[in-house]
C-alpha cells in the first residue's frame, strides 16, 4: 500500500475517472431518470408525454400481462433451443478435438459473429424465401412450404446469431474438465449417457448458466430478427418498445415497460451472479471428493 | 483395470476365470464401446453440420455478389456490376462515411476513457469504487434498445429545453441542437467504454505488481512508470477493447436507429434497402465488409500475439 502515501495520488485517480463518470451520468443515469419520470406520466392527446404523477402505466402493464408473459416464454424457449444446439458443439470442441485444431475451430465459431448482423439475417431471408429452400423442397415433393415469416424462421435466426454466445462459455467450462473424471466414471461401469449426466453436466453448469444469461438478455430485446424473418408476426419486448415509441407514440406506457425491462434484467443478472458463485463453490467441493 | 469398457472382446488380462457374470460383462463392455464409437461419430457429424449451418449464408452472400443476374433465383454468370453500382451509390457512400466517423470516434473515446477509469479505479475509496463498478455493469446490462430509446427521449427533451435558450442568448444564428452522428457516438461510447473498462481491469488483475513497485523504487515518475511498465502489459487488452468498440459501433443497428436523426449509417441503409426489396448490391457491400472484417481479425490476432510475446518477455526481463 506504499502507493497511497504519495501525495496527489487520490486527486489524480479522481481526475482519471472523471470523464467516464461524467459520461455515465450524462448518458446513462440521466436518460434512465427521464425514462422513470415519464413512466409515471400520461400520454398527451397527440402522442408523446404529458407530466403527471400516476401509476396508471404500471397498472396498464398488469392488464396487458398476457403478451408480456408470451414474450418471456418465447425468449425462454428460444434460449433453450439455442442451448440444445450449442451444447454438443461445445462438448465436441472441448473434449474431442486436440491441439491447434481446437483454436482454429473455436475461431471458426466466432467469425460469423464478427460479420454484419443485418447481412447474416438478410442471407437467411434469401435462403428461406420462396426461391430458396422451399423451392428445393418442392423438387422432392413438398410443395408450398412456407419458411420465411414463420416462428420457425425466427428461431432459426436466433440460433444462428446467438450460437457463439452459447458455445463459448460452455466450451470454456468443459475445457477445464478433468479427463480423468470421465475415465473414472467409465471404469466404474457408467455408460456414456450416465457419464454425461453425472460428470459432464454438473461441471458444465456454470458455463451453461452464463450462456443462458448472455443469450436470453439480447433475445428479450430483439427487434430485427422478428421483423425480417418473422414478418412482424412474432413479437419480442424490443418490438413492443419500438412500436410504442415510434408508431403509437405512447411514451409513458413505453417508458413503464422499458423501466420494468431494465429492473428485470438487473434482477436477473444479480441472481445469476449469486447462483454462479454457488455453482462454482459446489463444483470445487465436488472436485475435492 | 478390468473395466467393462476396456475389455473390448479380448481375453481378460487379469487371468481370472470368466464366471457366469464375466460373459455378460464382456458383452456389456462391447456394447458400451460400440455405443461410445457411434456417439463419437455422431458428435463429429453433428458439429460438421453446425459449421455448415454457420457458414452457408455467408457463402451464399459472397456467391450472389458476383452473380450477373438481378434475381437471386439462378446464377447467370460472373459479373462485378453490383460492386460498381454499390460504389456509385451516393447514399451508401454517405452512410459509409458516417459509420466510419462514428465508429472511429467511439473507439477512441471508449478506449481512452475506459482505460483511464480502469487504471484509477483501484485507487478510489471503496464506496466510490463500488459506485463505478455498479455504473459499469448497469451500462453493460441495459439492453441496446432501452439505451437507444432512453437516449432519444432524454436528448429530445433536453434539446427542446435548450434550443429556445440558445436562440435567446445568441440570436438568429444560434446553433440548433438536434439528433445526429454525435448522439450516436454518445450512446455507443457509453456501452463500449464499460466493456473496455472490464477488459483492462481483468488484465490488470493478472499483471505483475512487482514491476510497478520496482519502477517506483527506482524513482521513475508515475507517468514514466505508466509508459514503460504498465502500458506495454495492458496493450493487448486495450487493443482488444478498441477493436470491440469499433466493431460494435460499426455493426450496431438498434441504438443508431433511435438516435441518429437524419444521419444514416451503413446498418440503417442496409435495413432500409432490405425492406424495399431485392437489391443485389447489398450482397456486394456485405462481401466487402466481410473481407475487411476478416482482415481486421487476422491483423488483431497478429498484434495480440506480438503484444503477448513482448509482454511476456518484458515480465521476464
Amino acid at each position: 500500500m506504499a502507493q497511497n502515501d504519495r501525495p496527489g495520488r487520490g486527486s489524480r485517480a479522481a481526475l482519471l475517472v472523471l470523464p467516464a463518470t461524467l459520461w455515465y451520468v450524462g448518458f446513462l443515469v440521466a436518460p434512465l431518470i427521464v425514462l422513470a419520470i415519464m413512466s409515471v406520466g400520461v400520454r398527451s392527446p397527440n402522442g408523446g408525454y404529458q407530466p403527471a404523477l400516476t401509476l396508471e402505466q404500471f397498472a396498464n402493464l398488469t392488464t396487458r400481462i398476457t403478451p408480456l408473459t408470451n414474450t418471456l416464454g418465447l425468449a425462454a424457449l428460444n434460449t433453450f433451443i439455442c442451448l440444445l444446439v450449442a451444447f454438443p458443439v461445445a462438448y465436441t470442441l472441448a473434449l474431442k478435438v486436440r491441439g491447434n485444431w481446437k483454436l482454429v475451430l473455436v475461431a471458426l465459431v466466432v467469425i460469423p459473429f464478427w460479420t454484419s448482423f443485418l447481412i447474416r439475417t438478410y442471407a437467411w431471408m434469401t435462403l428461406l424465401g420462396a426461391n430458396g429452400v422451399p423451392r428445393i423442397l418442392g423438387w422432392v415433393g413438398f410443395e408450398d412450404v412456407q419458411l420465411l415469416n414463420t416462428p420457425f424462421a425466427v428461431s432459426l435466426g436466433i440460433v444462428y446469431n446467438y450460437l457463439p454466445l452459447m458455445v463459448l462459455p460452455i466450451f470454456v467450462s468443459l475445457e477445464r474438465l478433468d479427463r480423468s473424471f470421465m475415465e473414472a466414471s467409465r471404469d466404474l461401469g457408467a455408460g456414456p449417457v450416465a457419464t454425461i449426466r453425472q460428470i459432464v453436466l454438473p461441471l458444465a453448469a456454470p458455463g451453461i448458466l452464463s450462456g443462458i444469461v448472455l443469450v436470453f438478455i439480447p433475445i428479450m430485446g430483439e427487434y430485427l430478427i422478428p421483423i425480417l424473418l418473422g414478418g412482424g408476426k412474432t413479437y419480442f419486448l424490443g418490438n413492443a418498445l419500438a412500436d410504442l415509441f415510434l408508431q403509437s407514440r405512447n411514451w409513458p406506457f413505453g417508458s413503464a415497460l422499458a423501466t420494468l425491462f431494465v429492473i428485470g434484467m438487473v434482477v436477473l443478472v444479480a441472481g445469476y451472479l449469486a447462483l454462479s458463485r454457488r455453482l462454482v463453490r459446489a463444483g470445487r467441493e465436488s472436485s475435492l471428493l | 483395470m478390468a473395466s467393462p469398457a476396456h475389455a473390448s472382446g479380448g481375453p481378460r488380462r487379469d487371468g481370472l476365470p470368466a464366471s457366469e457374470t464375466g460373459g455378460t460383462d464382456i458383452r456389456a463392455g462391447r456394447r458400451a464401446a460400440r455405443l461410445e464409437r457411434i456417439g463419437e461419430r455422431t458428435a463429429w457429424i453433428y458439429t460438421g453440420l453446425v459449421f455448415g449451418f454457420l457458414f452457408l449464408p455467408i457463402l451464399i452472400v459472397v456467391i450472389y455478389s458476383f452473380n450477373a443476374g438481378r434475381h437471386v433465383t439462378e446464377l447467370t454468370g460472373f459479373s462485378t456490376q453490383w460492386y460498381t453500382i454499390a460504389w456509385s451509390d451516393r447514399f451508401l457512400m454517405n452512410a459509409l462515411r458516417n459509420s466510419l466517423t462514428i465508429a472511429t470516434t467511439t473507439a477512441v473515446l471508449a478506449t481512452v476513457m475506459g482505460t483511464a477509469s480502469a487504471l484509477a479505479m483501484d485507487r478510489l475509496s471503496p464506496r466510490l469504487r463500488w459506485l463505478m463498478e455498479l455504473l459499469t455493469y448497469v451500462a453493460i446490462i441495459v439492453p441496446g434498445i432501452v439505451i437507444g430509446i432512453a437516449t432519444l427521449i432524454f436528448l429530445v427533451t433536453a434539446f427542446d429545453w435548450l434550443n429556445p435558450w440558445l436562440a435567446y442568448l445568441a440570436g438568429v444564428d444560434a446553433p440548433h441542437l438536434g439528433l445526429g452522428a454525435a448522439s450516436v457516438v454518445a450512446a455507443h461510447t457509453l456501452f463500449t467504454m464499460a466493456i473496455v473498462n472490464v477488459l483492462v481491469r481483468t488484465r490488470m488483475r493478472g499483471m505483475d505488481r512487482n514491476l510497478v513497485e520496482a519502477s517506483e523504487d527506482l524513482f521513475a515518475t508515475p507517468w514514466r512508470t505508466f509508459v514503460q511498465v504498465t502500458f506495454p502489459q495492458l496493450l493487448p487488452a486495450i487493443m482488444a477493447g478498441a477493436l470491440l468498440a469499433f466493431t460494435f459501433s460499426f455493426d450496431d443497428f438498434i441504438i443508431a436507429f433511435f438516435t441518429s436523426g437524419q444521419d444514416q449509417t451503413v446498418p440503417i441503409y442496409l435495413f432500409a434497402s432490405i425492406r424495399r426489396g431485392v437489391n443485389p448490391s447489398v450482397n456486394a457491400i456485405a462481401t466487402v465488409l466481410l473481407g475487411v472484417t476478416i482482415m481486421a481479425i487476422v491483423l488483431a490476432g497478429l498484434v495480440y500475439r506480438r503484444g503477448q510475446r513482448r509482454g511476456g518477455a518484458g515480465a521476464q526481463g
